[in-house]
């Protein structure tokens, strides 16, 4: 070593960072800066990390751009009323293509790299039933927005959660005795060929035949199909009802065509909103709904009796008195499903508070705070309405909507009680170890 | 459905995807049978078409008509313009050498589908067609009152669709007469031949490379045009097109133009009639099969030209 050391006699840039990070400190603990006194007493300020996995691109890309949008609005209400515990809620966006090899590794990524407390805003069920194993794994409670039933049959793990959609089965056996009773009771179905799908498929043909109706033909169509026109002549003639349930970029199309073969003389049609999330209902070639039903967990378009919450959420996210862009008019919403959203975090946030949640090491009594949870009345927090959650099956319970498509608008014409989709319990995961 | 309406159906659905994929898959034998250049990027052209008939209608606004008839000029153009850029700063790069031109489109392939992404989002937006009215179709039976005319149910297409078809073979007549009746075509069917004298002969054969590879991106991008309206532009929608053309010069002949329209129409028609009947599964395991089948017992296609 014949190299003389350096003396630094100046300062050099990485103690500048540092001072300049101490005096942040310190500036944010004097209450320098506005906002920062409310987390001020919480024990550490650090953010409560939650990671999204987001379905930015793929087919699920229209739900992720809503879901991203009324996580934000959620979030931000939060951190206004003090966040979770004193402490303020961070989102870590991951986006998981819509794909579930992706969503299993999107997952990990949460745990090992961004360290987050929990994970949450999956939708596409292939992509739950795909990373729910490893949130098993990587013991990262998983708070699902997926509606599948997958959470319910006892499939998944403790680890995972859906605390504020109701799942299809339910929806399903509360909706078709209204199907039964006033469209038909021979019903033709249409739905994606994936789990999701295959919910509806098998929990509708049980549910429509316990009203005396039978499903007449069942038509599965891959859910990344562009052009539908050629699955239609397998619909029967002697079909009542057309049950119409389909996901993906290609919505508009399979509504348009859907529309286009039967020109004036259609059956009756009960879809699910699904077949139009994102979707304006008045687009040009879909004037062939007039009259005809939806199911919406949350209805998209003002209704007469909203209450003060549902309209204060309305604004929350963004949206017009047709649950478009308030900023963009073309821009629809995935109204229907994206308050699952905003309830969850809702959830995470009462069941954090519920449990003294500190860190990773209170994962285990994070979900036992929310497994204890039972009724959620509703509140600013759960705009939907009331809901039944059961600690044991992981799942919640709501009231549904059937609406009727009047004038180009989706008005509500009939609306379910949380006990019209009760069933019995498949699981009890509190009984699996963590 | 009963079956005479429900194959009338199926032949109808299958001329119209044979229409789109015949324009698409021509692109792709004509790049190759000037170039020798295996085009893998082509779908994308395809999806730029279609993206950017959304971008030119919804700019141009008004009746849907001034929207598509703008797209229809603006973007084979635009692409077609694209294309010949790649060309010039990509596949003469390489010196249009076989296994590298086809490693350097399978980059400009994720270049353009990423770009898309970024810039247009991954939404699928709908473009509206000119008109479309929708067609009930009679159907004739012998019943008990002996010869009678019938309208079964779903029996229909749109007006669009049927223009669809007409479209597209007038853009196969206008290619037809350009590359038989024209100065431009006798150029390209002589660096075909033989670039090298061609070259020899005063031929510009770089330029002609680079006006083949934009019409032969152009006429992917007219395809998409033609399309969007029934379907809608997606930044992932130029896989299976890609798939699909491959399939058709494969069986139809790599680089010959009646060929390739043979097997348009036979791939079109069987997916449009098997996916009715059976399952559109079923119809892409056939067409892939076939192309197995063409390699082995005829590795040159039905009308190429065996190498000698």
């Amino acid at each position: 070593m014949t190299q003389p050391t350096k003396k630094p006699t100046k300062m050099n840039r990485r103690k500048a960072l540092i001072g300049l990070g101490a005096s942040t400190g310190a500036l944010a603990a004097g209450g320098a800066f506005p906002g920062a006194e409310r987390f001020a007493h919480a024990q550490s300020a650090a953010p409560i990390k939650i990671g999204f996995q987001k379905h930015a691109t793929g087919i699920g890309a229209a739900y992720g751009r809503w879901y991203g949008a009324t996580t934000d609005a959620a979030v931000k209400r939060i951190n206004e009323n003090g966040g979770i515990n004193g402490r303020p809620v961070e989102i870590v966006v991951e986006d998981d293509a819509t794909d579930p090899g992706r969503g299993a590794e999107v997952l990990e990524k949460f745990a090992t790299q961004h360290e987050v407390d929990v994970a949450f805003g999956t939708l596409f069920s292939h992509v739950v039933i795909g990373s729910a194993p490893r949130a098993g794994e990587l013991k990262l409670p998983y708070f699902v927005v997926s509606e599948g039933h997958h959470v319910a049959s006892g499939m998944l793990n403790r680890y995972t959660l859906q605390p504020c959609i109701t799942d299809v089965k339910s929806q399903v056996i509360s909706m078709a005795p209204f199907v039964a009773e006033n469209l038909g009771k021979k019903v033709t179905m249409i739905y994606p060929d994936f789990a999701f799908g295959h919910d509806h498929r098998d929990f509708f043909s049980e549910a429509i035949e316990a009203q005396g109706g039978e499903v007449v033909a069942k038509i599965a169509i891959p859910p990344t199909e562009t052009t539908f026109t050629r699955y239609f002549p397998n619909i029967p003639r002697e079909t009542e009802v057309i049950y119409h349930v389909m996901v993906g970029p290609a919505v508009l199309t399979f509504v348009k065509e859907l529309g286009e073969f039967f020109g004036p003389n259609r059956p009756e049609l009960f879809g699910f909103i699904d077949s139009l999330e994102a979707v304006d209902i008045q687009s040009p070639g879909l004037e062939f709904l007039e009259g005809s039903y939806f199911w919406e967990g949350m209805p998209r378009h003002a209704q007469a009796g909203d209450t003060e919450a549902q309209k204060a959420y309305r604004a929350a996210v963004g949206c017009n008195e047709r649950g478009a862009s308030v900023e963009d008019p073309a821009n629809v919403s995935t109204y229907a499903h994206m308050f699952g959203c905003w309830e969850t975090l809702n959830v995470i946030k009462a069941g954090m508070e519920a449990a003294d949640y500190q860190g990773p090491a209170d994962r285990p009594k994070l979900i036992e705070a929310v497994e204890a949870m039972s009724a959620i009345p509703a509140s600013e927090d759960h705009p939907q309405g009331d809901k039944l959650f059961n600690g044991k099956t992981h799942q919640v319970f709501a009231q549904q909507h059937i609406s009727k498509v009047t004038d180009g608008t989706l008005v509500v014409e009939h609306s379910t009680s949380i006990e019209d989709g009760m069933y019995e319990d498949e699981v009890d995961y509190t009984t699996q170890t963590f | 459905m009963d079956f005479g309406p429900h194959l009338m159906l199926a032949s109808l659905e299958g001329a119209v995807i044979s229409a789109i994929l015949v324009l698409t898959a021509m692109g792709l034998s004509l790049v190759f049978g000037v170039m020798r250049v295996v085009n893998v990027a082509h779908g994308e052209f395809f999806m730029l078409g279609a993206v950017l008939a959304w971008v030119v209608s919804t700019t141009l606004g008004g009746h849907p008509a001034i929207g598509f008839i703008g797209a229809l000029i603006v973007a084979p153009v635009l692409v077609g313009c694209i294309a010949a850029g790649v060309d010039r700063f990509v596949l003469k790069r390489v010196n249009y050498d076989a296994d590298r031109t086809i490693v350097a489109t399978i980059g400009v392939l994720y270049i353009i589908q990423q770009s898309t992404l970024m810039l247009y989002g991954p939404e699928a937006r709908p473009v509206q067609p000119p008109f479309n009215t929708r067609l009930s179709l009679p159907w004739f039976e012998f019943g008990e009152n002996g010869f009678a005319m019938i309208w079964p149910w779903g029996l229909s297409i749109t007006s669009y669709k049927l223009f669809v078809i007409f479209a597209a073979a007038a853009v196969l007549v206008a290619l037809w007469l350009l590359l038989t009746r024209t100065r431009i075509g006798l150029i390209m069917r002589a660096t075909q031949q033989d670039s090298d004298t061609a070259q020899a002969f005063g031929v510009p054969v770089g330029k002609v490379y680079s006006w083949v590879f934009g019409l032969g991106a152009g006429l992917a991008a007219l395809g998409a045009v033609l399309v969007v309206p029934i379907q809608q532009a997606h930044y992932l929608m130029g896989g299976d097109p890609l798939l699909l053309a491959f399939i058709v010069v494969i069986i139809g002949g790599l680089g010959s133009l009646p060929g390739t329209v043979i097997a348009a129409l036979l791939i079109g028609m069987s997916d449009g009639i098997i996916s009715v009947f059976f399952s559109p599964t079923l119809a892409k395991i056939i067409a892939t099969f076939l192309v197995a089948m063409v390699l082995v017992f005829r590795p040159q296609g039905l009308l190429g030209r065996a190498e000698t």
